[in-house]
């Protein structure tokens, strides 16, 4: 049995420790807003969070998280009010859809390392998202609008 | 789509409506209280709902359902398709339910999203579905209270009389409308007075999207299901003699091994049954971690197919074609190209006598482009739930043309076409490639050998090493100019592997005296169909940048030529059956030259590109703004001008756009698949490049052309064009022409100067 704190509810798994997060978040817990793009860490479709940190749950071991606290984009926020999930909806970023809750997930990471990101920031910390419809310019836009709602919000 | 059980059932529902006080705002208080989102609920499934025709369900609580016909791939359609209908129906939009309807052809129309086809397929279909059920209504309101039908009014949801002052909600009556003998030649609206459609609506599973609620055919899930995967061979060409599965099947998790024939000898293939490998390896299993390590445990012995036939059907008529067994490389295609091109091949449109126009040339521009094969890069790879039985199946999953794969599946499974139920999902991109249904039939056909219900699932690499391509291309343009540098005759020779990309009637066909198109194709076993208007694709490349070097060689502004020839177009067009609207035409380029301030010497810092393509009815023109970023060219700005008609939701339309402008510079800068002995050499997302967010513009500025034409569609449209423009953009960053896709590749030297 494996322990996982995901989202703040912990599971008891019986699982494959080599089996990929991603696997185990899809097929066994059931959580299947964290999506298979590649398995080899390229598209960033995978993103959650371990620790407060980006991985691509499609590469991170089940054994790795053992005792970590897991974020997926179904446990960002509370009926999608996340700064970004509301820039998102702002400014209805969506095409598809099937890469943004990586997106979003690799997006909240570098909102909170950094209030204020430069377009280059940006570029730079979500370089390894693909976005097959190309949504990008609205992506970085809501990017700047979800800092100005995340500002508002403690101020 | 997956139909979980709700937590709301109809007691506990009404009991919240009772409390709360009847009517619309119950119903959405309810929905709130129980945390779904408004615009598309599963939960509310359970109510009574009045079928007013095939696309409107209204409850006598007024809750208006619209149902979306069309496959929803990103192009929005669950959204846009609706509007239409409640604009005729006269509804609240922000009270309006969607729901993604199942394939049902009587009801639902010819339900294909592919060829930008959506708006034009359901525009007057939907307009009236929604006038019609708007006029039962009324006719209800006036039979009930006993009133002429003329004197009631229906707006916003409300029926009303103004004379004796009765209103009713269009779910008071929805159940007596239901039941009245539908109205034929009903008025549709003006289209000037619409509130809905050409308002900007937001994505109706947008919050869906951004919660990680369950949408796409990989999400779904269905008691007792098992997964599967195909392995199929490692190269175009190639069989398997013998397999062993013993190891594989002692795998923990796993259920069975085995191999599966798709097709039996002689079937009959339709267009859209395109299929690579007809014999393929299964491995079946209770997890896809599971079923992926299995896999890598059969023993295989793969081996040259040779020549295999397939008998065709469908467009042509029934067929016999062989499949060369060659195991292709890249450097052979090409080499094959340039032997077929110097080749005589078919004539497809001639006007004047172009021979003799190049004999007395005063001078001779001719140059050569080529493109590679290209993958789709579908974000979610292809996938499709089955359930067969021997009485009926369902089917689940991703899927752009459910109305060709039906009558596959009647025939692979033998069962009637009304026990076969196909319920289409959001799809994680598709791009053309999943209108071809193999994956569904593979998944019918695994369900119904282990008897259980199942999902196949391919993983990434066997998304892109069994794709259906668009295909390898080639075309040499020539011009003749007389003394004084007019063009007096066009020449287009263009070759593909399997198919070439001509369209003999477009631009500039009709505005130069003397004209020949030509083409030749090589057969390949390499297997291509749709891909964001394949052909157009191709041709807006390299006609558009050929086009540029023409009017450097005549001494032209690139606009300003494009315009000459398409006034004389339209003055006095040449030849008959030209497929385009030079007024059109003309249009796009004449907005994006003012949007853009093409000649302005405020742009000199970057350098401008411009293109403009025709397809699918609609009409895209772009300028391209380059500049250098950490030494690479960089599309830093584009400016679009569109022809769509209606534009009927406007920034999502804009979205689209933009999307079609990033994914023109990444195919056109990156993109392509070669093969060694047959192999597909990029198998992933390490080795095919895909755009990323820092090589996307800064700025993508869209303008459409404002009329009242009906629309004629949005998702191909935007996409060609932008090949060109980058090309030519890249010519002016760089002093050399690009005739080589991808641009970033290495290009073909020594090209001669104009």
């Amino acid at each position: 049995m494996i322990k996982l704190n995901i989202n703040k509810k912990i599971y008891n798994l019986d699982a494959d420790p080599e089996m990929p997060l991603l696997w185990v978040l899809r097929d066994v817990v059931g959580l299947i807003g964290t999506k298979y793009g590649c398995g080899v860490a390229q598209c960033g479709a995978c993103v959650v969070h371990l620790d407060g940190e980006a991985v691509r749950s499609c590469v991170t071991k089940l054994s790795r998280a053992e005792g970590k606290k897991v974020i997926t984009i179904e446990g960002l926020s509370e009926n999608h009010t996340h700064p970004l999930q509301q820039a998102w909806l702002e400014l209805d970023v969506s095409q598809c859809g099937y890469c943004q809750a990586g997106q979003i997930m690799s997006a909240a990471v570098l909102l909170n390392e950094n209030k204020k990101p430069s377009d280059q920031d940006i570029d730079d910390a979500m370089a390894g998202n693909i976005c097959r419809c190309g949504t990008y310019l609205r992506i970085r836009e809501a990017i700047h609008l979800a800092s100005e709602i995340q500002g508002k919000e403690r101020s | 789509m997956e139909k979980t059980k709700s937590n709301i059932n109809r007691r506990s529902f009404l009991k919240a409506s009772a409390l709360l006080g009847g009517g619309l705002m119950i119903q959405f208080s309810a929905l709130a209280k129980f945390d779904l989102p408004a615009k598309s609920v599963d939960g509310i499934n359970a109510f009574p709902w009045n079928e007013i025709n095939g696309y409107i369900k209204i409850t006598s609580d007024n809750v208006i359902k619209i149902i979306n016909p069309n496959p929803e791939f990103g192009q929005n359609v669950m959204t846009s398709l609706p509007m239409i209908v409640a604009e005729e129906l006269d509804v609240d939009w922000k009270k309006v339910i969607v729901e993604m309807g199942p394939h049902d052809s009587v009801k639902l129309g010819a339900q294909f999203t592919g060829g930008s086809n959506s708006m034009r397929m359901y525009w007057r279909p939907l307009r009236e579905a929604g006038a019609t059920a708007r006029q039962m209504l009324m006719e209800a309101a006036a039979q009930t209270w006993a009133v002429p039908v003329e004197e009631v009014t229906a707006k916003a949801g409300v029926l009303g009389h103004e004379k004796s002052g009765k209103t009713a909600s269009y779910g008071d009556l929805a159940a007596k409308a239901s039941s009245l003998p539908v109205p034929k030649g009903v008025k549709l609206k003006d289209v000037k007075s619409f509130n809905v459609v050409r308002n900007s609506q937001k994505n109706v599973e947008g919050a869906k999207i951004v919660s990680g609620k369950p949408l796409f055919g990989l999400d779904y899930k269905h008691e007792g299901m098992l997964i599967a995967m195909i392995q199929h061979p490692p190269a175009f060409g190639m069989t398997f003699k013998s397999f062993d599965g013993s190891q594989a099947l002692k795998m923990p998790g796993i259920k069975s091994v085995f191999s599966l024939k798709l097709y039996e000898d002689g079937f009959e293939q339709g267009g859209f049954d395109t299929r690579t490998f007809n014999d393929v390896l299964v491995v079946v299993g209770k997890t896809t971690w599971e079923v992926m390590n299995a896999r890598k445990k059969l023993i295989v012995e793969w081996v040259p197919a040779g020549d295999v036939k397939d008998t065709m059907a469908g467009r042509g008529g029934k067929r016999e074609v062989v499949v060369p067994g060659e195991l292709e490389n890249t450097a052979d295609q090409h080499a094959k190209m340039v032997e077929y091109a110097n080749k005589p091949a078919q004539v497809l449109r001639k006007d004047g006598d172009p021979e003799t126009a190049f004999k007395n040339a005063a001078q001779i521009i001719e140059r050569t482009f080529n493109a590679p094969f290209l993958a789709h890069n579908c974000m979610e790879p292809m996938n499709f739930f089955a359930h067969v039985t021997d009485e009926k199946a369902l089917l689940v999953g991703p899927l752009q043309a459910p109305g060709w794969t039906e009558p596959t599946l009647v025939k692979v499974l033998k069962l009637p076409a009304d026990k076969i139920e196909i319920q289409m999902t959001r799809m994680g991109g598709g791009f053309g490639r999943r209108a071809y249904g193999h994956y569904l039939v593979e998944a019918a056909l695994i369900s119904k050998k282990v008897n259980a219900p199942v999902k196949l699932i391919y993983s990434r690499e066997d998304d892109t090493t069994y794709g259906i391509y668009r295909p390898m291309y080639t075309a040499t343009y020539r011009a003749a100019l007389d003394a004084n540098k007019n063009l007096i005759a066009f020449h287009v020779k263009g070759g593909g592997i399997p198919e070439h990309a001509i369209h003999p009637n477009r631009f500039p066909a009709g505005a130069v005296d003397n004209y020949l198109a030509e083409g030749w194709q090589i057969p390949s076993n390499i297997t291509i169909g749709a891909f964001r208007a394949p052909r157009s694709n191709f041709n807006a490349a390299a006609e558009q940048s050929f086009l540029d070097e023409l009017a450097e060689a005549m001494g032209k502004d690139p606009i300003d030529f494009r315009l000459e020839l398409l006034k004389r177009a339209k003055d006095t067009p040449v030849g008959k059956n030209n497929e385009y609207d030079a007024d059109r035409y003309a249009g796009v380029l004449k907005l994006v030259k003012e949007k853009s301030g093409w000649n302005g010497p405020e742009h000199k810092k970057f350098s401008r590109g411009v293109a403009a393509y025709f397809c699918h009815s609609s009409y895209a023109a772009h300028v391209v703004d380059m500049t250098t970023k950490d030494g690479q060219p960089y599309v830093e700005r584009v400016f679009s001008a569109i022809d769509c008609g209606i534009v009927i939701n406007p920034d999502a339309a804009t979205n689209m756009v933009q999307g079609a402008v990033v994914d023109g510079i990444g195919n056109a800068m990156y993109g392509g698949l070669t093969h060694k002995n047959g192999v597909v050499e990029e198998s992933n997302f390490h080795k095919y490049r895909l755009i990323r967010m820092h090589e996307a513009p800064k700025k993508v500025e869209v303008h459409f052309i404002k009329n009242d034409i009906d629309p004629t569609g949005l998702g191909e449209p935007p996409f060609p064009p932008v090949f060109g423009a980058v090309a030519n953009a890249l010519y002016k960053a760089s002093g050399r022409r690009f005739y080589q896709q991808p641009f970033s590749s290495p290009q073909p030297s020594a090209i001669p100067a104009v």
